[in-house]
């Protein structure tokens, strides 16, 4: 007979991995090798001689680089203790990073993306040779044409930043062709919208204005209607918001812009809700981004490689960077031949591996699929909420007695003043169970923030773990404070001394640099 | 599979009905609609969006993709000259190895409680890069070289107060579009003229431009047509007289035989990761760095995260962490340097895996190699008739200009012909850089052997003849 197994306690009892790993210049043995390069031929040797010898001395380097010696096992196994270290999707319930869209990176995908077929391309091979990845790109911008309703694509933008900068640059590109580019000088945006937003704006040269929410979290059509000139160059604006609330008159904001000539751009960073639902085209807009990372469930790589789209009606398509993909009804080719595109944004056309995983993504999920996608995260999103509003001292700010879409911004301004307890000591405790915490964006418009988004990737009983997590830490908070104050106590590390990180002569950015200091 | 049978998805586990009534229900909504009441009637899509039927087994998916997939033909299905911003070297098992590990894959913006890993793989990758440039500060990467080198000139504009800047060698028209995009609005740019004859810069005419208005003379090394520059010492002198900064561009596998851009006096170095363990991907595989040296002017001007190591509370630990991060878009919008957001961060990792493979021999060896091959492939070239190396005096690594001037043959008929013998060949220049008339830019690393070259000079002179 088997001993009965009592039923384990309703937490994890979760401890991360601790490997006291060495930093790697300290894992160096002389003399050791980890990966040994071809040999040149004898008679290569023979007919050009030692060639980097006779480099003049200016150029030719002296001391080998003082890298780390390793024999191969050992670089390995440091690098493979490191990533145990570390969470990812497939490890944690990846809720707590909301505005990223933390969903599951199907691994039929990226096993697809591994082929040869696609590693080893050259990005300027014969178009001949390239033809099945052009038609991927061409069938990809298709479907994103169809979900988002705009007319043509770039897939080129490395990420989501660089497709709303994409935006931006065509902006500019649009008033300077008209003569206007002078006279607007400024872009408006709300403070709700991805920080990228202003920033990369700012970066194109433009004088930022940013809008305010009213008093129930909307953003405010009066205060737009205030904001705009004939100085607007364009709206920048992420809707569903990242506190998860529905821009009602989005519509009207976009016709307010363009009444005064502006240009409207949809960030749809946050569009994993509202697939199928409603779509950039028929709010009115000129240009949207999606994250192909985010929404079209590419892995996120620790912070990238990702994958930027950036989507124009006909009128703005011919500012799109150069190449785009276009076929003839029998080939795929690249074309240059557009004299009013912005030009390059990066080297060749896109994060080919991603576009790839994105466009297997869609074809594995439908029109049915990506509609059951969006609904699932936004009920999923509803009922989280409902878990954490039952906590004590949690709060979701604005829109009160309102429905969010596919995330939430929520609060522990309450907790925080019961307890002194802060939402930054919450995500170190969080920790503790084997999950991830994130407060939001800067500035803290809504106080002790945290932002939740749970996608459709995860369970009912995953959204009831998260929320266990939280609720037992909130108990902590009013009855042990100190066990939150003192958290992390099952990580890697412990509490890390953050001052140096601002002072010059102690933040150290290499190991050279910390040797120098000590 | 019947019609109305209800389609559980796989990768949506609440899309069973009972699930989703429980849910329903428990959040007291009738059903999902009710989410969706602050979206008018007006925008909403009134029909099924227009997309293929889907894939739904995995092995209807695979079927399909490895269709796609099997049109194209790869590098390794044919013998590959082309580099030109993009190179084919070895990439070593443990790097894809590591970059494959779902816990690198998988995860993103981590704190340091939960995500260690990523914040001391980083840390450990800005400091074997650190070492191979000699530099103390390099940035989490961000997209590629192009943005790292555009970002760099912002960041001496900042630094300097000044407007212009002086590009001092052949670049690719692609970089010099991004330049022209990205630095537009605070700073001009100025081409100083190169002599094509031995492609090196008239340093005459770049003193004859500097000036206090000139933020930075920017050079790559090796150039984008594959020539060393040898003169970047009184490049970087003739700068710093005027107040300029030194901007270089280098790719990092060159630097275990070519000095690292610091010991000629450049100020900040910046370049592609794409060579460092990380497989071509048609354009896929780049990744930027950005370094300098530790000092408030340069660090406070980076736009990227510059994680740090720090002390915990606990004795013996290592603990990391975002070095300055005020100065970024994250803590400041608008206010901060640019912008910083997901770049290429498993491409950092991936670089340092591969640094820590090759170690400090290694990196010599591979370079060494390099320019034996290179040089080996130059003569064997040049001895073709018709066929002429315009640049073949200088120095060069792993790439180098054919031109068929003398052929009358068109590089584009010559490559036709080429890829019949199942050759990628050079990369042609000639809308690029027509006054290099009918030329390519070919290139050769490590994973060329003798009888790759003497292959290609065989096909080149039976497509010559």
């Amino acid at each position: 007979m088997i001993k009965t197994i009592q039923k384990k306690p309703s937490l994890r009892r979760f401890h991360q991995a601790r490997w006291d790993e060495p930093i790697i210049f300290e894992l160096s043995q002389p003399g050791q090798r980890g990966v040994l390069p071809p040999q040149v031929e004898e008679e290569i040797q023979q007919e050009v001689g030692d060639v980097a010898a006779k480099l003049p001395a200016s150029i030719r380097r002296k001391q080998p680089p003082h890298l780390p010696e390793m024999s191969q096992i050992h670089v390995l196994r440091h690098f493979t203790r490191l990533s145990q270290e570390n969470l990812g999707v497939d490890l944690n319930i990846d809720v707590g990073q909301g505005t990223c869209t933390m969903k599951y990176s199907p691994k039929v995908n990226d096993q697809l993306a591994r082929s040869p077929k696609l590693t080893e391309l050259h990005p300027l091979q014969d178009e001949s040779t390239v033809q099945g990845i052009l038609e991927i790109m061409y069938r990809l911008e298709e479907f994103l044409k169809e979900i988002s309703g705009m007319d043509r694509f770039t897939l080129q933008p490395g990420a989501g930043s660089a497709a709303i900068y994409t935006n931006v640059a065509m902006i500019r590109a649009y008033h300077t062709q008209r003569g206007e580019n002078e006279q607007r000088n400024e872009v408006i945006t709300t403070i709700f919208s991805h920080p990228s937003n202003a920033a990369c704006a700012k970066t194109a040269g433009y004088k930022i204005i940013t809008l305010y929410p009213d008093e129930n979290g909307y953003p405010d059509l009066e205060a737009l209607k205030v904001a705009v000139t004939e100085r607007t160059a364009a709206l920048l604006i992420t809707n569903p918001e990242d506190t998860g609330i529905f821009n009602p008159n989005i519509a009207e904001f976009v016709r307010v812009v363009h009444d005064a000539g502006g240009l409207c751009v949809y960030d749809q960073a946050n569009a994993n809700g509202i697939l199928g639902i409603t779509r950039a085209r028929e709010a009115g807009f000129d240009f949207c981004h999606f994250n192909l990372h985010k929404t079209f469930s590419t892995p996120h790589g620790c912070g990238g490689p990702a994958s930027g789209a950036s989507g124009v009606t006909a009128e703005l398509a011919p500012f799109l960077p150069v190449p785009t993909v276009e076929f003839d009804g029998q080939r795929y080719y690249l074309d240059y031949n557009r004299p009013l595109s912005i030009g390059k944004i990066r080297p060749f056309y896109g994060v080919a591996q991603n576009i790839l995983k994105a466009y297997a993504w869609i074809m594995s999920l439908g029109a049915d699929g990506l509609s059951e996608v969006a609904k699932i995260a936004v009920l999923n999103n509803n009922y989280l909420m409902k878990k954490v509003l039952e906590i004590q001292g949690a709060s979701a700010p604005y829109a009160e007695g309102k429905r969010r879409i596919e995330q939430v911004r929520y609060s522990w301004e309450q907790l925080a003043r019961d307890t002194g307890i802060h939402s930054e000591e919450i995500g170190y405790r969080v920790a503790d169970f084997g999950a991830h915490y994130w407060t939001s964006h800067h500035p803290f418009i809504v106080p002790e923030p945290m932002t939740l988004e749970p996608t459709e990737s995860y369970s009912k009983a995953d959204l009831d773990e998260y929320a266990a997590i939280l609720k037992h830490i909130a108990a902590e908070a009013y009855t042990d404070p100190e066990v939150v104050h003192t958290a992390p106590h099952r990580s890697t590390v412990h509490r890390i001394q953050q001052e140096s990180f601002d002072d010059p002569d102690s933040w150290a950015i290499t190991w050279r640099a910390y040797q120098k200091k000590i | 599979m019947k019609k109305d049978k209800k389609i559980i998805y796989p990768y949506i586990p609440n899309s069973v009905p009972e699930v989703k009534e429980a849910m329903l229900k428990e959040v007291g909504a009738a059903s999902i609609e009710e989410f969706y009441a602050d979206i008018p009637d007006s925008i909403r899509l009134k029909r099924k969006l227009n997309l293929p039927a889907p894939l739904l087994s995995e092995h209807s998916l695979v079927r399909h993709v490895e269709k796609l997939l099997a049109k194209n033909t790869a590098t390794h299905e044919k013998l590959n000259f082309l580099g030109a911003g993009c190179y084919q070297h070895h990439v070593p098992a443990v790097c894809d190895e590591i970059n494959s590990r779902s816990e690198f894959l998988t995860a993103y913006a981590g704190e340091p409680y939960e995500d260690h890993g990523r914040f001391q793989a980083l840390f450990e990758y800005e400091s074997m890069m650190g070492e191979l440039l000699e530099m103390d500060v390099v940035n989490v990467p961000t997209y590629d070289g192009f943005q790292a080198a555009a970002s760099a000139l912002r960041m001496a504009n900042r630094i300097t107060g000044r407007g212009k800047v002086l590009l001092a060698s052949p670049i690719s028209v692609d970089k010099y579009s991004k330049f022209n995009d990205y630095l537009k609005p605070h700073i001009t740019i100025n081409k100083v003229p190169f002599l094509p004859k031995r492609g090196e810069k008239d340093l005459k005419s770049l003193a004859s431009m500097l000036s206090n208005e000139i933020a930075a003379v920017y050079f790559e090394n090796p150039s984008y047509l594959g020539m060393i520059e040898t003169q970047g010492e009184e490049i970087a002198s003739l700068a710093h007289q005027s107040g300029a900064l030194v901007v270089v561009s280098v790719d990092p596998i060159s630097l275990g035989v070519l000095n690292p851009p610091a010991r000629y006096g450049a100020d900040i170095v910046c370049g592609d990761l794409q060579t460092l363990g990380i497989h071509m991907l048609y354009g896929g595989g780049q990744g930027g760095f950005i370094a300098t040296q530790d000092e408030p002017r340069f660090v406070m001007e980076y736009p990227s995260r510059l994680f740090g190591v720090a002390a915990t509370i606990e004795e013996g630990e290592y603990g990391f962490g975002d070095v300055a991060y005020e100065r970024t878009s994250f803590a400041k919008r608008e206010e901060g340097k640019e912008w910083v957001g997901t770049a290429a961060a498993l491409w950092g990792i991936t670089a340092g895996v591969y640094l820590a493979l090759m170690g400090p021999a290694g990196m010599v060896e591979l370079g060494e190699g390099i320019m034996q091959r290179t040089r080996y492939a130059m003569g064997q070239i040049a001895s073709l008739p018709d066929v002429y190396l315009p640049f073949e005096t200088a120095y060069h690594f792993q790439e180098f200009v054919v031109n068929f001037d003398q052929t009358e043959k068109t590089v584009k008929e010559i490559n036709q012909a080429l890829l019949k013998h199942d050759i990628f060949g050079g990369y042609d220049l000639s809308e690029d850089f027509p006054e290099l008339g009918q030329s390519a830019l070919f290139c050769v690393t490590e994973v060329h052997t003798k009888q790759d070259i003497d292959h290609l000079v065989s096909a080149l002179k039976e497509v010559l003849a």
